[in-house]
């Protein structure tokens, strides 16, 4: 009998996310196109905040550079779409970013607390302000046009894009990676003194998140059609997956997901009519979570 | 010898307001460990606050500074009573203080900057105030930057004596040695904190009604001027107000002689500079 309900407690929870799965899967099917829609975008947050998560929840070291990441897998989407099909563009825009977040985590090496989360919004403002630079004195435009990509096909990708992500951020928790990782996060000598790698571990971590921040930032672009640098590089990506994940709650793996699914369905159903209203609400959202909340919606659940 | 004075005077100019804004943000994180990024939308609001004193009853800039000033810091002051010593009480440690003050002060920025944008709409505005042409040592400049100048070294310099030379002063860099002690010594260690919180809404507002007799002004305005505040900040070394004061007209007159060859990298030498800065020397030019 314990054995019975040890299998479905088990799996209960994954038979539930196959079958959500499987709605989503077949939701262009027969829901409405503004349906689909509302949920790319959903999905967007879930990306971006779920692969902040996968770096920040453990370590503590709060990243503000998603912008850099996001931004640049636009960009990229904007320059190599005439040229590769859909599949290249989104793996370069992933990769690239991951090199990119490489090549950062292996500078803010010393970088702690406070430096780090400066250091961060500061690459990620100065790439912002570079691009702007260096379209109008060298480009002559501000803006780029985007090969435009079919809204079911833009769905599907970003789905599979958040399944990849979620299946990461999973097996990345389950594995000895991930016990290192909280390890960092708890005391980061004591994690180098058991002999654990922090240097080349917070890098690959970090490109790991960057990766799906690109590729998403990839697909986005096919859907805007045009773009900028204050539009690609917008701080407010950068500001929103670190909110969305305390809201959510970083203890639990659906805490983000959580998080992040409230926050843009609530953006999306109001920002076009009261703007300012919902980012006001965003706000005072925030601060009452920050005190009364210390571990977001998870604690709500999470017994003590 | 002409473009010289320009370049100088401008980045004085701008390496004034840096200054004022930056010692607002060091007084606020380098004491009471909250590292402000709703700073810059004190300045909005002391902006904005001008431009309608002006616009609507006629109010003098020069009037608004001793209007706006005590004003914001009243409102900085009971938003660190409240806010931020419920967040320090609760927190386990300094360190869980500053992350989470951070994200309640994104909370801030949002709430400020959109009931701004409520209130005033999205648009630019802007005033002229005695913007004729004074000539300086066969220069021209207009006469509101010049006044902004005078006001900006003004301003900072009696705020660093009462730093140096004031009781509170001495408190709140007693605070900012080592809290826990200077309570010990009878300072009353909430009070001081919620003081130098306002004071740092206070300079802001400062900035904010001299920006406004020389910019264009827009609700968004803040967030650059935040990032300003925070890259003097590190210039100056985290937590020093003499370095912040320095760090401010360094960066002024950087930014003025960048300028001069091309506008359009001002702030982009302004982030390289921060970023080599804090890979290179994390505790500011004047830091140990």
């Amino acid at each position: 009998m314990d054995g019975v309900r040890v299998l479905s407690k088990r799996f209960f929870p994954l038979g539930l996310l196959c079958l959500f799965l499987l709605l989503l899967a077949t939701m262009p099917l027969y829901a409405q196109p503004y349906l689909v829609i509302l949920l790319t975008t959903v999905f967007m947050y879930v990306v971006l905040t779920l692969s902040w998560a996968i770096f920040s929840g453990p370590t503590r070291y709060i990243s503000l550079a998603s912008a850099a990441f996001f931004g640049v897998g636009v960009y990229l989407s904007a320059i190599l779409g005439q040229a590769l099909p859909l599949p290249l563009v989104i793996a370069f825009g992933g990769l690239v970013s991951f090199i990119l977040a490489l090549f950062i985590g292996l500078l803010t090496l010393r970088l702690r607390g406070m430096y780090f989360i400066i250091f961060t919004f500061g690459v990620s403002e100065l790439i912002r302000h570079f691009m702007l630079w260096w379209e109008t004195n060298f480009t002559g435009t501000v803006g780029r046009f985007v090969v435009a990509v079919d809204q079911t096909a833009v769905y599907y990708v970003m789905l599979v894009i958040f399944v990849m992500t979620l299946l990461t951020a999973h097996l990345m928790r389950r594995s000895k990676f991930g016990l290192a990782l909280r390890s960092i996060g708890e005391q980061e000598e004591a994690a180098l003194h058991i002999g654990i790698n922090v240097t080349h571990l917070k890098a690959i971590t970090f490109a790991i998140s960057a990766f799906f921040m690109g590729a998403a930032g990839a697909i986005m672009a096919t859907r805007w059609t045009y773009i900028d640098p204050s539009i690609a590089f917008n701080p407010l990506s950068s500001f929103m997956p670190v909110l969305m994940a305390i809201f959510g709650g970083t203890g639990r793996l659906y805490g983000p997901i959580l998080g992040a699914a409230i926050l843009a369905f609530l953006e999306e159903v109001l920002i076009t009519k009261f703007t300012y209203y919902y980012m006001l609400l965003f706000g005072i959202i925030l601060i009452v979570v920050i005190l009364f909340l210390p571990n977001g919606l998870v604690g709500l659940f999470k017994r003590r | 010898m002409v473009i010289f004075l320009d370049v100088v005077v401008g980045g004085l100019i701008m390496g004034g307001i840096y200054a004022l804004i930056a010692v607002g943000l060091s007084l606020q994180y380098g004491v009471g460990r909250v590292l402000n990024v709703s700073h810059g939308e004190f300045i909005m609001l002391g902006a904005f606050a001008t431009w309608s004193l002006y616009t609507f009853l006629g109010i003098s800039p020069l009037v608004s500074l001793v209007i706006c000033g005590p004003a914001l810091f009243i409102v900085g002051f009971l938003i660190h009573r409240t806010l931020f010593q419920y967040l320090r009480g609760k927190s386990e440690s300094i360190g869980a203080f500053a992350d989470s003050s951070l994200l309640a002060s994104f909370g801030l920025l949002f709430i400020i900057q959109n009931i701004a944008l409520i209130i005033w709409k999205a648009d630019i505005r802007g005033y002229s105030y005695l913007d004729s042409s004074v000539s300086l040592f066969g220069s021209l400049f207009s006469a509101n930057r010049l006044i902004a100048l005078l006001f900006a070294v003004g301003i900072s310099l009696a705020f660093y004596f009462f730093l140096t030379r004031s009781r509170l002063g001495k408190a709140i860099r007693a605070a900012a040695e080592d809290p826990a002690t200077a309570q010990v010594m009878g300072v009353n260690i909430h009070l001081v904190l919620a003081i130098c919180f306002g004071l740092g809404a206070l300079m802001a507002g400062f900035a904010g009604v001299l920006i406004s007799m020389m910019y264009e002004i827009q609700p968004a305005m803040g967030l650059e001027y935040t990032l300003i505040a925070i890259i003097v900040v590190v210039l100056g070394g985290l937590g020093s107000i003499t370095g912040s004061l320095i760090g401010g007209f360094v960066l002024g007159l950087i930014g003025s002689i960048v300028t001069y060859f091309d506008a359009g990298l001002s702030l982009i030498a302004y982030y390289v500079i921060f970023i080599i800065l804090l890979l290179i020397r994390p505790t500011g030019i004047l830091g140990n």
